[in-house]
C-alpha cells in the first residue's frame, strides 16, 4: 500500500464505505461539518502513522495487519472529510492550525510497543464513541455503523499485542508500559466535548477507563499514574493546537500535493 | 525478522467462504499461537468478508500421504470395473442420488 492516501487510494474497496460525492468545498450538510473534521483528521492522522510503519513491521503478518487498520482508517477519514467538504483540499491543503484531530493520534511511532499503546488508547476510544453514534440520529450514524465493525477489530488487535507484550519478556513488559505511561497525557483530550457532536464524549470516560484498567490488569500491567486532564496534558488539538511532530508529518503527507497543485492523480 | 522460527511456527489455514461447502486449504502463514494466527489468516486470506469460517492448523500436526506411495496409495483400480458402479440404473424416483 501507499503510505500517502490519495484519491485513488484503493481504501473504500473493503472499507467503511464509498466516499460519497464532494460538492466542491462547500459542506454538504453544515450541522455534520464540524464533527466530521474532527473525526476526520483523527482517521486520517492515525492512518498515515500506521501507513509509516510499511516496511518496518516485526513481522510480514504484522505488516499486514497495520497496513489494513490504516486502510479502514483512511476510509473512514475520506467518508468523514467528503462531509466536510472536498477530502483532498481538506488532507492537503490545510495548514496545521486547521487540523482538528486530538494530540493522541498525531505522535510518532515509537518502538511497536508504543505503537500498540497508541492503538489501544485511541481504537477503545472510537469503539465507544462510534457505538454511541451509531445509535443517534445524527448525519454520521450510518458511517458509524459501518465504522465500528472495524474500529472492534482494530481494538482487538490491540488488546491481543497489549497481553502479548504485557504479559511477554521482561523487556517488552517494560516497553509497553513506558508507551502506556508516555502517552497516558493524551488520553484526556479525547472526552473533552465536540461541538455539534452526536455523543456525549465526557460520559465516555468512565466506560473507557474501565475497559483499559480491565485489559492492563490482565496484561500484568499498571494503569499510569499521573493527570490524563488539567495543565501539562494534551487538550488543544481539537482547536488546532498541535505537538510538533506532527507538523513534520504533514509536511511529508501534503509535499507532493502543494508541489504539483491542481494536477489530477 | 528477527524471531526465532520456533517462536513463529508455520500454520496451514482452511477457509470456507459464505456460500462455500467445505473448507478449503488457502495458504499458510507464521504465528505463535492459534489466534493470533486466526486473526492473521483473516487479514491475508478473507479480506474481512462476513459469515466465512477459518480453521488453522500447526503445519507440524498435519501428516501428509507419501509422494512415493503414490502409485500404491491412489492408483484406482481401472480395470476391475465391479469396484467401480457406474453400471446401475437409477431407479425412476430417485432424486437425491
Amino acid at each position: 500500500m501507499k503510505p500517502v492516501p490519495t484519491a485513488q487510494a484503493p481504501a473504500t474497496a473493503d472499507s467503511a464505505a464509498a466516499a460519497p460525492a464532494p460538492a466542491g468545498s462547500l459542506a454538504r450538510d453544515v450541522a455534520a461539518a464540524a464533527p466530521a473534521l474532527a473525526l476526520g483528521d483523527d482517521a486520517l492522522v492515525l492512518s498515515h502513522r500506521l501507513g509509516e510503519w510499511a516496511g518496518h513491521a516485526p513481522v510480514l503478518e504484522e505488516e499486514v495487519a497495520l497496513a489494513n487498520i490504516a486502510l479502514d482508517l483512511l476510509g473512514q477519514a475520506r467518508v468523514l472529510l467528503s462531509l466536510a467538504g472536498d477530502e483532498d483540499e481538506l488532507a492537503y491543503l490545510r495548514e496545521e492550525r486547521a487540523f482538528r484531530n486530538c494530540q493522541l493520534v498525531e505522535q510518532p511511532n515509537g518502538d511497536f510497543a508504543h505503537t500498540i499503546a497508541r492503538q489501544l488508547y485511541f481504537s477503545t476510544y472510537q469503539e465507544l464513541l462510534y457505538g454511541q453514534l451509531a445509535s443517534g440520529g445524527s448525519p454520521l450514524a450510518p458511517l458509524a455503523a459501518k465504522a465500528v465493525k472495524e474500529v472492534a477489530y482494530h481494538r482487538d488487535h490491540a488488546e491481543q499485542w497489549t497481553l502479548r507484550l504485557g504479559d511477554g519478556t521482561e523487556e517488552s513488559h517494560e516497553r509497553i508500559q513506558r508507551g502506556l505511561t508516555a502517552l497516558w497525557r493524551f488520553t484526556g483530550e479525547l472526552f473533552e466535548p465536540v461541538p455539534g457532536l452526536d455523543v456525549d464524549l465526557p460520559a465516555l470516560h468512565d466506560a473507557w477507563t474501565t475497559r483499559i484498567e480491565s485489559v492492563l490488569t490482565r496484561a500484568t500491567l499498571t494503569v499510569p499514574e499521573g493527570p490524563s486532564r488539567g495543565a501539562w496534558t494534551a487538550g488543544a488539538g481539537r482547536q488546532g493546537l498541535h505537538t510538533e511532530p506532527f507538523g513534520r508529518m504533514l509536511a511529508e503527507m501534503q509535499h507532493l500535493h502543494r508541489s504539483h497543485p491542481g494536477a489530477t492523480w | 525478522p528477527t524471531a526465532k522460527p520456533t517462536d513463529w511456527p508455520l500454520w496451514e489455514v482452511f477457509v470456507r467462504s459464505r456460500r462455500g461447502l467445505s473448507h478449503t486449504h488457502a495458504g499458510s502463514l507464521h504465528a505463535p499461537d492459534a489466534e493470533m494466527a486466526l486473526r492473521n489468516a483473516r487479514d491475508l486470506y478473507t479480506r474481512r468478508s462476513e459469515g466465512i469460517s477459518i480453521w488453522v492448523v500447526p503445519s507440524a500436526a498435519i501428516s501428509a500421504s507419501s509422494p512415493d506411495e503414490k502409485d500404491s496409495f491412489f492408483e484406482p483400480a481401472a480395470d476391475k470395473p465391479y469396484r467401480h458402479p457406474t453400471f446401475y440404473e437409477i431407479p425412476d424416483g430417485v432424486q437425491h442420488l
